[in-house]
């Protein structure tokens, strides 16, 4: 396609017609697909787009790594909305998720970010592909008989283009049956509400985190993607020196874990969040505990070191 | 159900959302009544039929009115989605409706890329020289020297002549006629809807709302007759000097030929990959 806003485009002209679709980007390409973004929201639409986190904003340093988007992944579209954003740690993990987020998609009828970010982007890592058959694929919900493909249930099922059912698609407000109505109140209040809550309400399953040495601390450092990496090098070293610090990894970035950071801040005396931006899902975490959360931020296109880590947080403690 | 006068012709509509949502006197209504005649008359399953359009009164035209399968995206990206629906549906008839500004404007991009790939997508680009739907603002089709609702001293950018603007980037099929020209259009989109690759028909439309009233014409008929009166068949333009052209509108048929098609392109490739 001739560009990034095309790309969306043409994935979400083909789910329609019946395709699982996806696509990649980087930077740039991410915030030219805003608008189509969200379309698939509105239209629930299921479909993939991977956005390898590269240092913005604008051209930024063109291929090297950041964690600049979390927030823009969130609230990048207009309007209200609710996003699935997950963010793998390594290159076995990236293979993995792409099945997660096409699952999810399809049973939430939602977009799915994969956020990746420039390191993991380029790092070559042994990875085992699993037996196909032992893979789970989540079908798509297709309509049987003549169901609304907008409404009715939580998460309708769909009509796909050659069904002989002259389904009507649109990104403005409409009712259950597709048809466009942008003056009724309670039209948009229940659709837009709808598909806010089928995230909302689905948060434990769709929620997946990895907690280490989290049963004794008195510290805690939450981190995700690359990042996640000299983190545990860090919490290595920093027990073996006594210190006593348990580590969250959010493997899902949104909807954001929040019962996990909740509990576990509540029992820290001190939280650090090492990220490659300038704070922004420390700034989230923030909003769950009064806890002192510490902004580990790094940018300029390289991830933190464990040493980096190490002695931000011997020097806070 | 709403019991509705019997014609022909309504079991292609989605007669619920009747009456239409048009001014009075804009071209809308008649390209849809073509369009509607064309099915007819090539018996054409309308579920053969995948309507994609942008975002305008223009793309109002299949959506909602026309009962077929309908995809109404984004402002000016109707042809990229359609690239997507036409990829995975290659035997379907993909048509995109909507308006200027929408596909030569927001959407120009996406225009001459998909006539350079010749992908196999009919569009009707109803040019009513301005963004109506929004107020009358300037568009890429805006002649020179018009006041719009932006352009209140007048226009300073000549329009782009959309049709050889397609024709000059590839398409297999371009066209160029007007809501007055009834019987020339319906061939037109007849011919097509009959082409392998990409068939483009820019079709001039009234709109006395936000553009006629704006320039001294009054409602729909003053601006049907002025494309009798300005419209010049193109074999006679041809020994014209452009200074005789400026005021004209060329109609008729600009290409029609035929290259590979891009989804056909696709399937090879696949064939091959596949070994
Ligand atoms: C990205 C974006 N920009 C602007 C708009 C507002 N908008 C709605 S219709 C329209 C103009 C459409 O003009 P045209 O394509 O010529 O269609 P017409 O109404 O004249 O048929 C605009 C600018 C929008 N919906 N999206
Ligand atoms: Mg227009």
């Amino acid at each position: 396609m001739e560009d990034e806003i095309a790309s969306l485009g043409a994935v979400i002209g083909a789910v329609w017609a019946g395709g699982k679709s996806m696509t990649a980007t980087s930077g740039p390409g991410f915030s030219l697909m805003q608008e189509n973004l969200g379309y698939a929201c509105m239209t629930e639409t299921p479909c993939v787009i991977v956005n390898v986190q590269r240092s913005g904003p604008s051209t930024g340093q063109a291929t090297k790594a950041a964690q600049g988007d979390v927030l823009q992944a969130r609230w990048g579209t207009h309007g209200d909305h609710e996003m699935i954003a997950l963010s793998p740690h390594s290159v076995q993990e990236t293979f993995d998720i792409m099945i997660d987020a096409f699952n999810l998609s399809e049973k939430y009828r939602n977009p799915v970010i994969i956020l990746l970010d420039g390191e993991i982007g380029h790092i070559r890592e042994k990875i085992v592909f699993p037996d196909p058959d032992s893979i789970e694929v989540i079908p798509r919900n297709i309509a049987a008989g003549n169901a609304d493909p907008f409404g009715g249930e939580r998460i309708p099922p769909m009509i796909e283009f050659g069904m002989n059912q002259q389904v009507h698609v649109t990104g403005s407000t409409h009712k259950p049956d597709g048809m466009r109505d942008v003056s009724t109140m309670e039209v948009h209040d229940t659709l837009i509400r709808r598909i806010y809550d089928k995230i909302d309400s689905g948060r434990e399953d769709i929620i997946k985190y990895e907690e280490h040495f989290t049963d004794d601390f008195d510290y805690l450092i939450i981190s995700y993607g690359a990042t996640a990496r000299p983190t545990m090098g860090a919490v290595l070293s920093l027990r073996e020196q006594g210190i006593k610090i348990g580590f969250l990894r959010y493997i899902t970035i949104w909807p954001f874990a929040n019962r996990i950071t909740k509990s576990l801040c509540a029992r820290a005396k001190k939280v650090f969040v090492p990220e490659m931006n300038l704070g922004q899902l420390s700034r989230e975490i923030q909003r769950f505990t009064d806890k002192e959360v510490v902004s580990i931020s790094k940018i300029g296109g390289v991830c933190h070191t464990i040493a980096e880590i190490e002695e931000a947080v011997v020097s806070n403690i | 159900m709403q019991t509705q006068p019997h014609h022909k012709l309504t079991k292609y509509l989605r007669t619920d959302v009747l009456p239409n949502a048009f001014c009075a006197g804009c071209g809308g209504g008649t390209i849809l009544n073509i369009f509607c005649n064309v099915l007819e008359e090539m018996e054409i399953d309308p579920n053969e039929i995948i309507a994609v359009t942008g975002i305008g009164c223009s793309s109002w035209i299949p959506s909602p009115y026309l009962k077929v399968d309908t995809l109404h995206t984004t402002h000016g990206r109707a042809i990229a989605f359609a690239t997507g629906v036409k990829v995975m549906k290659p035997k379907k008839r993909v048509i995109v409706i909507a308006g200027d500004g929408d596909l030569s404007g927001i959407g120009g991009n996406h225009l001459i890329h998909a006539a350079r790939r010749n992908i196999g997508l009919t569009v009707f680009l109803v040019n009513n020289y301005i963004y109506g739907m929004t107020g009358g603002q300037v568009s890429p089709t805006t002649p020179y020297s018009v006041k719009s609702s932006t352009t209140p001293y007048g226009n300073v950018e000549r329009p782009f002549e959309i049709a050889e603007l397609v024709a000059a980037a590839g398409a297999d099929y371009v066209s160029r006629w007007s809501t007055y020209h009834i019987f020339q259009l319906k061939k037109s989109m007849k011919e097509a809807l009959n082409k392998n690759g990409f068939s483009f028909i820019e079709i001039t439309s009234q709109c006395p709302t936000s553009y006629g009233r704006r320039v001294g014409m009054r409602n729909g008929i003053d601006q049907l007759l002025d494309f009798k009166e300005k419209s010049i068949g193109i074999k006679k333009a041809e020994h014209l000097s452009s200074a005789e052209l400026e005021e004209k509108m060329i109609v008729g048929k600009l290409i029609d030929r035929n290259r590979p098609e891009f989804t056909d392109g696709l399937r090879r490739v696949n064939e091959a990959a596949a070994g």
